[in-house]
């Protein structure tokens, strides 16, 4: 089977060409009872791609990962890993993915090697093997150093460090990740980044992580967004961004009236706003000069607004999410860090 | 569309599958004993427990019970304690997979692609093989009781705790996997656990007592475990007669005095049952 090298090219160029799926996903379902919590999703994941699932609260990120991990069923809907069909084959779907699940999975009185070899045994890695594993998998995580340390003297982020070291022992092809980041602090979560961003480097690991972070999501090659168990938008960060609209310039000056008179006889877009006027642009932060130019009245400040993540989410859902970190994190999990912590 | 094909889609022959699931067995066995060698406390109060009831037992009850010929209560009592040592520790081991599922690590275990039995009898034959030990260990206390150990009735001593704590440890494999949390498992502690020490002949004869008790500890799996290894401890010391009929070892059914070879085979047949019970629960836990 060719492995190409071109995996690690930017999701622009590759996009181009087409590229292997490695997860298919067709009319995908899952129902509790009369409450649908993911409904007739279709989505592909290609080969050496960091896909991002975003959405809040219950908007049924987990229950599709299940689903995708062979760990819930379907209602209805297929779904191919690998090349594998879940429902029909899971043993052999596990063996090909990584798995990390939103709360930890790791046993503390062991130490960080035991916990890897405790994995690669039960993952059928050749015993031959194993030792070189372990050392590329702490390496790819940055913990060599801690090797021989146990897990319960481990911080919260080293931890799940480890995890994502212990999900690719056995060389799977997609990398699942529920909520990775979720409970760390914000240098953590910026280190774990560079984890996985160097995986698709240098492993070539496709990656698909579920997420409520906006920033987080930016480091995405594609992201979908899901609310209420339907995709609402499924694209690059970037032409998600560029599809809502375009940049805006705000203008305090002097005279507002005489302003905005002034830009629309330039053929501008303008509205007034308060302090100002608003002024919509394709590369905002490069129009400020000509602005400035056709006001004609001095310009007293300037603000550029991009949209971000959360216009787009805004724009799709009518919602924004801003939860705090506490309440973001389950109970459950909370009580774990408060346990560890002692 | 293109997909991409597995990486390790070569359906494997039924020699290879089976030693890897050995291989799992083995591995989850000596996660067991890496936890236990790092837990010093544990060995260390697994050991004192026993030591109280020799203390209470062997020299509180010595007085009312009065020796007979040199051959004194101590003496009796001894391999019923050591058999407790080791039910306490199997049962603990075997339900140690409530904090598996509490601390996460059961569902790392769950989700390998690996059959749920090699899981069940590594855990089994880990938690056992733990237990053993902890009862072994006991055997330093054996000359301040004047018990008189030979290298064959170590063997026999180990082997015959070895089996106690298989059934014991599956037994407590089958509980964990029916209990969702743990407060479920002080309940059970104090409901089966003692009970079933108390009930097995380990602590005192049970040739005296009342009709529904005696029922009692007759479908009580540990009683026809404890009668042999009592047995093959009073078979290696000199012990006159009278002591014989004072201190009796073996178990009665309808006045019939079961050989050492119908007790264990009871004692297997429990083994059976309840390793097939712990496949069973580890197989239907979410
Ligand atoms: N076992 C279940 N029984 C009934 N309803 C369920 C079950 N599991 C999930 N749900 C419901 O399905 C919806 C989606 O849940 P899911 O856990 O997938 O959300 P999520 O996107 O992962 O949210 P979070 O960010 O909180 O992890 C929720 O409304 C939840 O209440
Ligand atoms: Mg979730």
């Amino acid at each position: 089977m060719p492995r190409t090298v071109t995996n690690d090219a930017a999701p622009e160029i590759a996009s181009s060409s087409p590229r292997p799926s490695v997860v298919e996903v067709h009319d995908l379902t899952r129902r509790f009872g009369e409450f649908t919590a993911v409904d007739a999703i279709s989505f592909e994941v290609f080969e050496g791609e960091v896909f991002a699932f975003l959405g809040p609260n219950g908007a049924g990120k987990s229950t599709t990962i299940n689903m995708l991990c062979t760990l819930a069923h379907p209602s209805a809907g297929q779904i191919r890993v690998a090349g594998l069909d879940v429902t029909a084959r899971p043993k052999a779907v596990r063996r090909n993915i990584g798995l990390v699940f939103q709360d930890q999975t790791l046993d503390d009185r062991l130490t960080a090697q035991e916990n890897l070899r405790f994995h690669a045994v039960l993952y059928r890695v050749p015993r031959d093997q194993v030792d070189a594993r372990i050392a590329r998998v702490l390496e790819l995580v940055d913990l060599s150093e801690r090797r021989h340390d146990l897990v319960s003297e481990f911080s919260g982020g080293m931890a799940r460090r480890l995890e994502i070291a212990r999900a690719l022992m056995h060389v799977p092809r997609v990398l699942f990740l529920d909520e990775p980041t979720i409970g760390l602090d914000p240098q953590t979560r910026a280190l774990m980044w560079e984890d996985v961003l160097r995986l698709r480097e240098e492993a070539h690991i496709t990656v698909f992580l579920t997420t409520h972070y906006m920033d987080e999501a930016e480091y995405a090659d594609r992201i979908a967004i899901i609310d209420h168990g339907k995709i609402v938008a499924i694209d690059t960060p970037q032409a998600l961004k560029a599809e809502i609209g375009a940049d805006t310039v705000d203008l305090g000056t002097t005279d507002d009236v005489a302003a905005i008179a002034a830009l629309e006889r330039d053929g501008y877009r303008v509205e007034a706003v308060a302090g100002g006027a608003r002024v919509y642009v394709e590369h905002g932060e490069n129009a400020v000069p000509a602005l400035i130019e056709s006001v004609g009245v001095p310009v007293l400040n300037v603000h550029v607004h991009q949209p971000t993540l959360d216009d787009v989410f805004l724009h799709y859902t009518g919602r924004e999410i801003r939860e705090s970190h506490a309440e973001a994190i389950p109970a459950r999990m909370r009580a774990r860090f408060a346990r560890r912590g002692r | 569309m293109s997909s991409v094909p597995p990486h390790s889609s070569a359906v494997e022959g039924p020699e290879t599958v089976m030693r890897d699931e050995l291989r799992t067995t083995g591995m989850v066995w000596l996660r067991e004993l890496i936890r236990f060698e790092r837990t010093r406390t544990r060995i260390l109060s697994g050991l004192i427990q026993p030591v109280l009831f020799l203390i209470v037992m062997g020299y509180g009850m010595a007085g009312l019970v009065g020796s007979v010929e040199g051959f004194g209560f101590k003496k009796f009592v001894f391999p019923g304690i050591m058999a407790m040592s080791v039910v306490t520790t199997a049962i603990f081991s075997g339900m140690s997979i409530v904090w598996d599922r509490e601390f996460g690590f059961l569902r790392e275990m769950l989700v390998a692609p690996t059959s749920r039995a090699s899981l069940a009898l590594g855990k089994t034959a880990g938690g056992a093989t733990v237990a053993a030990v902890q009862g072994t260990i006991m055997l330093v206390l054996a000359p301040l009781i004047g018990v008189h150990l030979t290298a064959v009735l170590v063997a026999e001593i180990i082997g015959l705790e070895l089996l106690m704590a298989i059934a014991l440890t599956a037994f407590g494999v089958f509980v964990a996997t029916h209990i969702e949390r743990m407060e479920g498992f002080q309940v059970v502690m104090q409901m089966l656990l003692f009970p079933m020490i108390f009930l097995s002949g380990a602590l005192f004869p049970l040739n005296k007592l009342p009709g529904w008790l005696n029922v009692i500890t007759h479908v009580n799996p540990l009683t026809y475990a404890v009668a042999p290894l009592r047995q093959v401890v009073f078979a290696a010391q000199h012990m006159p007669a009278k002591a014989r009929e004072r201190f009796p070892s073996s178990v009665e059914v309808f006045g019939h005095t079961l050989s050492i070879g119908t007790e264990l085979a009871i004692v297997v047949a429990f083994v059976v049952i309840f390793i097939a019970l712990a496949i069973r629960g580890f197989s239907r836990t979410e």
